[in-house]
């Protein structure tokens, strides 16, 4: 929405402030100005010119020399111009030496305008500069009477003819305004016209709301002799006012009119056209002329259309219909489009002699829906949308009959159609002078609390405690309303700061959060650095990660009005998104990457989704560079011990991720349960993100290990008794795995072993095909003794024996 | 005898002090004081000294001795002082070498941003909650007094899955889900993912994050809003930080207001980040609308409460100077590490 500071000043003719003033202030009391333009930034010293004589250049073919008269006394300047439309006689806006304009016809427009200085145009004095309406910072399209390639002629125009000579010419052309941009919020329907943020302006600056005055207009004949209207859907239809004008005059519309549609940036095109785009801007209330004599059996039918009925809207373009939208209909065929936009078949043309004039009210809802489905947005519904105010409908009527009348563009017949069978009635909302302090935190009197309601057009009846709301502030239903309504006249910046004083509460984060943070601190520790990706998906992620057909990763929630293809799936993995980070540093040749991700995974419990889907947080660890698979479940180790979780843990290399390296990959199980998996990235997957070198992930479900108990740290003694270390070295069968091998260490050796470590694995020469070497350290220590020699070779024999009935044997 | 030991002395320290090095001095020790060295000698020839005079002699050799072997300590520790003083001089480094470090991992810009935020409002008695990333239209939106067909629905461009179900616009929905608890007092905040069909650009992301904060209570006034919105901002952008209350209109909440901070880069004179206004907008917020209230049960006779939201990409991209939001998403980690 915007508006122009003059507009608002027709209905607040007192007010007085400056563009910044004005938007600080009405931002304040609740007209969010998110900016405005002055259109006079950039034009200093121009006045009306007279051109008094005209002589050809005496070097230039293209130049010509101009004596303009810049004062009513008679003085003159020498302009030369190569502008081609000037003849002797003109009046011409000029600007004078040392003067600006907004750009100029050899450079364009500038930022900050240009500065004009005498000067001499082939070896000829100038003086300063005649302008077109380029350089005056606006277009032809704003102001149609202007030439498009040359000076305006302002004495062309009937209007500016009997301009002074050395008066403002930017004053003469409207150009001394301001325009502000709002950002109306969709509550407020009736500030989406003048009148609407006119009368906050008017309450906003204490000034008084002067509205235009709509009188009675028409002949004595009765437009029922025209015209009968029939709405069949009073749902989607609450009102239908029509008038008829005959005898139409096409003109252009005065100035004033056009310059007031141009400072908000509509195009003047003729009175009847600009009458319409006026009242809707001024009334918020859209309206539709039709060329009645185009309107078979004199009669207009407001229904619903038909299933895949066609239509061609006056731009040209044919539409295809269905049976929720609203259609304006003859005796035999349909003409518009309810609200939204009406039909080559019955719209006004230059050799027009009757027209009917619609200002309806339309179910705001179904003409935003139907707009959709039909790709269309016009302003027409972009108010409609809002939901109007039945109220408002036949006040515009009148108001745009008036201006017919005053601006001689036509006969209005007499009377009115006002299809209106419920009428909105206003009502009132009971205040309480105590609720709305205790609401606000204040001590707002009576007195003051009624004068703000007042000044916004919100009579009290202050024996009953009550205010009257009209139709056009549908915003307003209870109590908290009000207070808005106080609060927002009051000053929000007055309103104290206090913090609340009432119960205290314990703050903190949940365990789930708490977790997190565990994870976060440990994979930082060990340089993984924290990314976040979209929580959508592109499909065709399953087949870069090798996905079976069947695999249960594919079963993804569909968005269904996705940003594209792209984005169309929520994700069940994040390793999509990771390895496409991982990819993105691999292509700018980050060395030594590793990246994590803490996000939430989407698992529908069906598809398609009649529940909600089970969100599960999941930490995503991706890197490349240095480290390696060992690299990656060292930290899933650490994490464990950080969490507390001191359970048997195992890894399993049937971990059957397809994305994976077969032989390079485990599954992480947890006291029975899958918590987690890891490994090197399959070299197909890694060609499909285009990664050039070895990469590995992990994926730890953090949602499984929430849930699991932790076992509560406790401090054991710092061993006081000697330990005992043996070395094995053990030959197996490759397919024999150290965590095998460690797992007889443990259950074999019993409470005395203490640690042990693998400090060597050897495969290759001096050992057998398909056989290979692990040698471990094995430290054994009692809490209560010093152990002896007898006891750990027991030990010892016990796990010794258990491997050679696996198949290892002891390397001497 | 005696003029025999003065000389000795007298040679032995003069040796001493001559002596350009460490080493020489035990040369000179065992010269003069060693098993075959010249004071030796002379205690060795006791036995042609007359036996009244050898404690004398006696005494005037362990002078001698003390005297030597007193010189031999101090040049020994001068030597010793100077070597060292070598030795660390020909150490010396360059200090202004690069530092060794540990590669660790760096915290999101994002995360970094709403860990501070939850800090200051946990520190106030705010629970930290979460809620649904997916969601039913109901805590999306009906139950936050926007019905079916709303405009105000249209205002954020929403993914749907289903007719019923969403990916959430606001994390305004977990209101929703603590208010139905039916706890009271409440005082929460709820930071998480959000979701709206905007295409992809320096300012915009169909995924970014808000913070809400909800109080409720009885007697919670406007001005109870603003006090704790002003505590969160001076605290988050520092002692000095003004703010500014503006009217606005979201449904669930009335009256509603949106907060202007002064700009954290120019303190308010204006310059390119708050495009030259002073204030930059941090959040919207409200009392929550009475209708939100009884649809989740709770009697708005007896109980007010305010809400607000906090946009997190925002508050992080201009704590940090980040000029584009993709950069958050595409996990360079030249970006990351910089945090």
């Amino acid at each position: 929405m915007d508006t122009s500071l003059s507009w608002i000043k027709a209905y607040v003719p007192d007010l007085d402030c400056t563009a910044q003033e004005y938007t600080d202030a009405m931002t304040l009391s609740g007209t969010k100005v998110e900016g405005f333009t002055e259109f006079d930034k950039n034009l200093d010293k121009i006045i009306v010119g007279k051109i008094n004589k005209i002589e050809k250049h005496p070097d230039a073919d293209k130049l010509v020399i101009c004596q303009v008269q810049i004062d009513e006394e008679g003085n003159e300047v020498q302009i030369v111009t190569g502008a081609p439309n000037v003849k002797e006689g003109d009046k011409v806006p000029v600007v004078l030496d040392g003067g600006r304009v907004a750009a100029t016809h050899k450079d364009g427009a500038a930022e900050n305008g240009m500065k004009i200085k005498k000067g001499k145009l082939r070896g000829v004095d100038s003086f300063g500069m005649m302008c077109s309406i380029d350089e005056l910072g606006s277009t032809t399209d704003m102001y149609p009477d202007a030439a498009a390639d040359g000076i305006y002629i302002l004495s062309d125009n009937p209007e500016y003819k009997d301009a002074p000579v050395g008066s403002d010419a930017i004053e003469l052309l409207g150009l001394h305004d301001v325009s502000f941009e709002y950002e109306i919020t969709s509550n407020r329907v009736d500030c989406f016209g003048m009148l609407g943020i006119a009368r906050e302006a008017a309450a906003t600056f204490g000034k008084d709301f002067v509205p235009p005055v709509v009188t009675k207009t028409g002949n004595d004949e009765d437009v029922n002799d025209y015209i009968k209207v029939k709405v069949e859907d009073n749902k989607l239809c609450s009102r239908y006012t029509a008038r008829v004008v005959k005898d139409i005059k096409l003109a252009s519309s005065p100035e004033w009119m056009q310059r007031r549609l141009a400072s908000v940036g509509i195009r003047p095109i003729n009175n009847i056209v600009d009458i319409t785009n006026y009242v809707m801007e001024e009334y918020a209330q859209p309206m539709h002329a039709y060329d009645l004599d185009k309107i078979e059996d004199s009669q207009i039918v407001v229904r619903r259309a038909q299933k895949d009925e066609k239509f061609t809207t006056l731009d040209g373009q044919e539409r295809v219909l269905d049976d929720t939208m609203l259609m304006i209909c003859d005796g035999k065929k349909p003409i518009g489009i309810a609200g939204i936009m009406g039909g080559e078949n019955s719209m006004i043309t230059d050799d027009v002699q009757t027209m009917l004039f619609e200002a309806a009210t339309f179910d705001g809802t179904n003409i935003r829906l139907s707009g959709k489905k039909l790709g269309m947005r016009t302003d027409a519904q972009a108010k409609f949308e809002k939901g109007l105010d039945p109220n408002n409908a036949m006040e515009a009527m009148d108001r745009a009959c008036q201006l017919i009348e005053e601006l001689g563009a036509g006969t209005v017949v007499g009377g009115a159609i006002d299809y209106y069978p419920v009428k909105k009635e206003p009502f009132t909302i009971p205040y309480s002078v105590e609720k709305i302090n205790a609401l606000l935190g204040t001590d707002i009197s009576e007195d003051e609390m009624v004068g703000y309601f007042e000044k916004i057009d919100l009579p009290v009846d202050r024996e009953k405690k009550e205010v009257f709301i009209p139709t056009w502030r549908q915003d307003l239903e209870r109590l908290a309303d009000l207070a808005e309504e106080v609060a927002r006249f009051y000053g929000y910046d007055k309103i104290p700061m206090t913090l609340p004083s009432s119960s205290a509460t314990m703050g903190g984060l949940s365990d789930k959060l708490i977790l997190e943070n565990k994870v976060r601190n440990v994979v930082e520790a060990y340089g993984f650095c924290e990314g976040m990706t979209y929580s959508f998906e592109s499909p065709k992620v399953y087949d870069k990660l090798n996905l079976a057909q069947n695999d249960v990763l594919r079963k993804s929630i569909v968005i269904n009005n996705p940003l594209g293809e792209d984005y169309s799936v929520m994700r069940t993995s994040a390793l999509g998104g990771m390895l496409t980070s991982l990819a993105t540093n691999y292509n700018r040749r980050n060395k030594d990457v590793r990246l994590y991700e803490l996000a939430n995974v989407y698992l529908p419990k069906q598809l398609p989704l009649t529940e909600l889907p089970d969100e599960r947080v999941q930490l995503t660890m991706g890197m490349y560079g240095e480290g390696d698979f060992y690299a990656m479940k060292g930290v899933i180790e650490e994490i464990l011990t950080r969490l507390s979780l001191k359970g048997t843990v195992t890894y399993d290399p049937a971990a059957q991720k397809s994305f994976l390296h077969p032989g390079r990959q485990a599954k992480v199980i947890y006291e029975g349960k899958e918590i987690a998996y890891f490994g090197e990235v399959h070299p197909t997957v890694l060609k499909n993100f285009a990664i050039g070198q070895r990469a590995y992930v992990a994926v730890v479900d953090l949602a499984e290990l929430i849930a699991m108990p932790k076992e509560a740290v406790k401090y054991t003694g710092v061993a006081k008794f000697p330990a005992m270390t043996r070395d094995i070295s053990l030959m197996m069968k490759k397919e024999l795995l150290a965590g095998q091998v460690e797992e007889v260490i443990r259950k074999k050796g019993g409470t005395l072993v203490e640690s042990y470590e693998l400090f060597d694995v050897y495969e290759g020469a001096q050992i057998q095909e398909g056989y290979k070497s692990l040698a471990y350290k094995i430290v054994f220590r009692a809490k209560d003794r010093t152990l002896t020699d007898e006891e750990v070779t027991n030990a010892m024999n016990k796990i010794i024996t258990t491997l050679e009935e696996m198949g290892a044997s002891l390397r001497k | 005898m005696k003029e025999k030991l003065s000389k000795i002395m007298d040679e032995a320290l003069s040796q001493i002090e001559a002596s350009g090095e460490l080493e020489k001095l035990n040369d000179i020790r065992v010269a003069f004081l060693g098993k075959k060295g010249e004071l030796t000698s002379v205690l060795k020839g006791m036995k042609d000294v007359a036996p009244e005079d050898r404690p004398k002699v006696g005494q005037l050799v362990n002078e001698a001795r003390t005297k030597i072997e007193a010189k031999l300590e101090e040049k020994k520790e001068t030597f010793e002082k100077k070597l060292l003083e070598e030795k660390l001089k020909s150490e010396t480094i360059d200090v202004t070498l690069p530092g060794k470090k540990l590669s660790q991992g760096h915290r999101h810009p994002n995360t970094i941003t709403l860990e501070e935020v939850e800090d200051i409002f946990v520190g106030m008695g705010y629970q930290v909650v979460e809620g649904p990333e997916v969601e039913y239209d109901y805590y999306n939106f009906e139950a936050l007094n926007i019905p079916a067909n709303h405009p105000a629905k249209d205002e954020q461009d929403t993914f749907y899955i289903t007719k019923d179900i969403l990916l959430r616009s606001q994390t305004s929905s977990v209101q929703v889900h603590e208010m139905e608890k039916g706890k009271l007092p409440i005082r929460m905040i709820a930071p998480g993912r959000v979701f709206r069909s905007d295409e992809v650009d320096a300012t915009h992301s169909p995924t970014f994050h808000q913070v809400e904060g909800l109080v409720i209570d009885k007697n919670i006034t406007f001005a109870d809003l603003k006090g704790t919105l002003q505590e969160f901002a001076v605290r988050l952008f520092g002692e000095g930080t003004k703010v500014k209350f503006r009217p606005h209109h979201f449904q669930f909440t009335e009256p509603s207001a949106e907060m202007d901070v002064t700009c954290f880069k120019c303190g308010g004179k204006g310059c390119r980040f708050c495009k030259g206004s002073g204030w930059v907008e941090i959040l919207g917020c409200g009392m929550v609308h009475p209708h939100v209230l009884e649809m989740s049960g709770i009697d708005p006779e007896k109980y007010t409460g305010f809400a607000f939201g906090i946009g997190l990409e925002r508050i992080a991209l201009f704590n940090y100077e980040i000029d584009d939001m993709r950069l958050l998403y595409e996990n360079d980690t030249r970006f990351l590490k910089q945090f």
